[in-house]
């Protein structure tokens, strides 16, 4: 959760006291809950609340957040209490209860992005006015500072909304965040020329054969 | 011994090559599923206690004696379940994304394989929140496997009915331990349950249950081609098999890699990661298994051969093969501490020791990174470290102590110094 200053609760019910599924998101409410066995609904209320912070956030041009009446929503559409659909959405930290900016800046600071320099980072963030658990006035960007994020082999890395951007410093993260304030999209994962995702940069020390085709190593098996 | 590329199993690992299933055949995934079914439930669990594979998410169980638990014969109403691990949070741990995103296929068909012998009547990928991409190819895959009449009724015409559904988290470290991942996966929030019942006898909806880590399953499928003799040749005795490595931090270029278990330290390093950062003689200390391991000075790790027993004998542990590599550039200090306050964040709430624990051996952490804290203070946090350490429904709280008592044990004349030169500092101020 970004930051945690909820809004006024009558502002949100006036605002979000009607919300409802789109067409889309009504028809994909419904994938989501039959992967899960007849009577155990509830177990959708993750993939559920995530559908709903998006639908929130298309609405209003922001990575999204769970206003409480559409936690309220969705506990209904489940058939569970709303306090259990509150615990589950306060529990998961990627369920934002208050507003976020249009960019969530998700800076991962844990001891393997620490090593590669993810200060170097976050000062490239606080330098653009970025200012953690903050949104930028222009509603821009949100930063958080975040938990290991998984990209340990190409740390240090930000999750940006939906995309990772790895192998970062100063100069990288400034670009990227310049090139969003610019609307434009920079490219997802490694930001290390010449690297292609987790391989030893200037190239793999393994599997080179795999790098020009689709090779296949059966037929050097031995019995 | 060296590993060569025809025996490795994730040949798409960097995804140089495209995930999907075409390309996957072409590798040689989903061939002849059918004809391994065919050998029947428990000549499949046999070969996999033969090959020596143990579990690939930390704990290091043999991985075919855990299937072993699961009831013989499920009724419709209590049907067994698989729930594969994705939930890949432990810091430094990177290896299950490079499976989910770019060799997914080889997962899905070890699900089926896994979940056949188990006898069970579905699995449930729990994919960690933050993997959105990778998310969105496992969807993609599983998807491509239905529309080619690999899983769903009667999968790949072996005559057994098996679905697989790709869950996503929502941000919570503490879901990759099996009973929190079952709460979780019953929507409610990831507080481990009580052990016993163990999930074989009641896990997902009270139905037996075995939870397994993603590398785990994804090597099933290779281990039944090739044979338990095959997989058997790598690593030493106990230790088998092949294993994804994956290295960050202080050396030349970081990177994920297949290699031989047992594998020395000096030799993975020298051969996928260019060295140490400044040579070897600038390293300083090594987390050789992800943060949940205590961390092995330079001495110790150089000629350590990578495996379970190679690193418990050093004091540490294998754990997900994340291996964290520090030089003497680094504050080790913060570094442990980083992972205190990494602890604190993660602690579900539910047990005292923890909850309250993980918080305060972060903030005596954060005096003694300072050096504000008293001489004394090192002997009482190694104390409240043990006081820690099993007296939790989980492991969280032992995984928050371990690396403290590594620190205490290894750098205490560290944490001296940091005291004595701040209260010098002090008393020369005084003195002025």
């Amino acid at each position: 959760m970004a930051n945690p200053t909820i809004p006024d609760e009558a502002e949100v019910r006036a605002m979000w006291g009607t919300f409802a599924w789109t067409l889309a998101n009504a028809a994909q409410a419904k994938v989501i809950i039959a992967r899960y066995p007849a009577g155990r609904q509830r177990s959708a209320i993750m993939p559920l609340l995530d559908l709903a912070q998006r639908q929130v956030g298309a609405e209003t041009s922001t990575q999204g957040w769970l206003p409480i009446s559409v936690i309220e929503y969705v506990a209904a559409q489940l058939d569970m209490p709303f306090m259990r659909a509150l615990e589950v959405a306060s529990f998961y930290t990627m369920f934002n209860l208050a507003p976020v900016g249009r960019f969530h800046v998700q800076v991962c600071g844990t001891t393997p992005c620490m090593l590669r320099g993810s200060d170097d980072v976050m000062t490239a963030c606080k330098n653009k006015g970025l200012n953690k658990g903050k949104t930028t006035p222009d509603g821009l960007f949100t930063l958080t500072e975040v938990e290991c994020m998984g990209n340990c082999s190409s740390a240090p890395m930000v999750q940006i909304n939906d995309d990772n951007y790895e192998d970062l410093d100063y100069d990288r993260m400034t670009a990227i965040l310049e090139a969003l304030a610019e609307g434009k999209q920079p490219k997802a994962g490694t930001q290390e020329p010449g690297r292609h995702t987790v391989e030893p940069l200037g190239g793999p020390t393994t599997l080179q054969d795999m790098v020009t085709a689709n090779y296949d190593y059966r037929g050097e098996w031995t019995a | 011994m060296t590993l060569s590329d025809k025996d490795r199993i994730f040949t798409n690992l960097y995804g140089y090559q495209d995930w999907g299933l075409e390309a996957a055949q072409a590798r040689g995934d989903w061939d002849a599923t059918k004809a391994l079914m065919a050998a029947g439930q428990d000549a499949i669990i046999d070969v996999v206690k033969a090959s020596g594979l143990r579990g690939r998410g930390g704990a290091g169980f043999p991985t075919g004696l855990k299937w072993s638990f699961m009831p013989k014969n499920p009724t419709p109403e209590h049907p067994n379940f698989l729930v594969i691990n994705a939930d890949e949070s432990e810091p430094g741990s990177c290896k299950d994304r490079e499976i989910l995103r770019h060799d997914p296929h080889k997962l899905i068909e070890g699900a089926l394989l896994a979940g056949f012998a188990m006898r069970a009547r579905a699995a449930y990928i729990y994919i960690r929140g933050e993997y959105i991409r990778e998310a969105e190819v496992m969807f993609a895959a599983v998807a491509q496997a239905y529309d080619a009449g690999l899983l769903g009724k009667n999968a790949c015409k072996s005559g057994y009915d098996f679905d697989v559904f790709v869950h996503r988290g929502a941000g919570a470290y503490i879901c990759g331990e099996e009973t929190a991942m079952i709460e979780s996966l019953e929507g409610k929030k990831g507080q481990p349950r009580l052990k016993p019942p163990f999930p074989a006898g009641a896990g997902l909806y009270g139905c037996p249950t075995t939870v397994n880590n993603v590398e785990s399953i994804a090597v099933v499928p290779a281990i039944l081609r090739r044979g338990a003799l095959w997989f058997s040749s790598f690593g030493r005795e106990g230790n088998k098999g092949t294993k994804l490595f994956q290295i960050s931090g202080h050396v030349d270029k970081p990177c994920v890699v297949e290699e031989e278990m047992s594998i020395p330290f000096r030799e993975l390093i020298e051969k996928h990661c260019g060295g140490i950062r400044g040579g070897w003689d600038n390293l300083l200390a090594v987390i050789p298994g992800g943060s949940s391991v205590p961390l092995v000075p330079a001495a110790d790790i150089m000629d350590a051969p990578m495996d379970f027993d190679g690193l418990k004998a050093v004091g540490s542990g294998l754990g997900t093969a994340a291996v964290i590599v520090m030089d003497k550039s680094t504050d080790i200090v913060r570094a442990i501490s980083r992972l205190s306050y990494f602890y604190k964040h993660e602690s579900c709430g539910q047990c005292t020791p923890c909850r309250e624990g993980t918080g305060w051996m972060w903030r005596v952490m954060e005096r003694l990174r300072t050096g504000e804290a008293d001489l004394s203070e090192i002997d009482l946090l190694q104390q409240v470290t043990k006081q820690v350490e099993g007296h939790t429904i989980c492991a969280l709280g032992d995984a928050a102590a371990w690396p403290i008592q590594g620190l205490i044990k290894h750098f205490r004349p560290e944490l001296e110094r940091r005291i004595a030169e701040r209260a010098g500092g002090e008393m020369l101020e005084a003195a002025e």
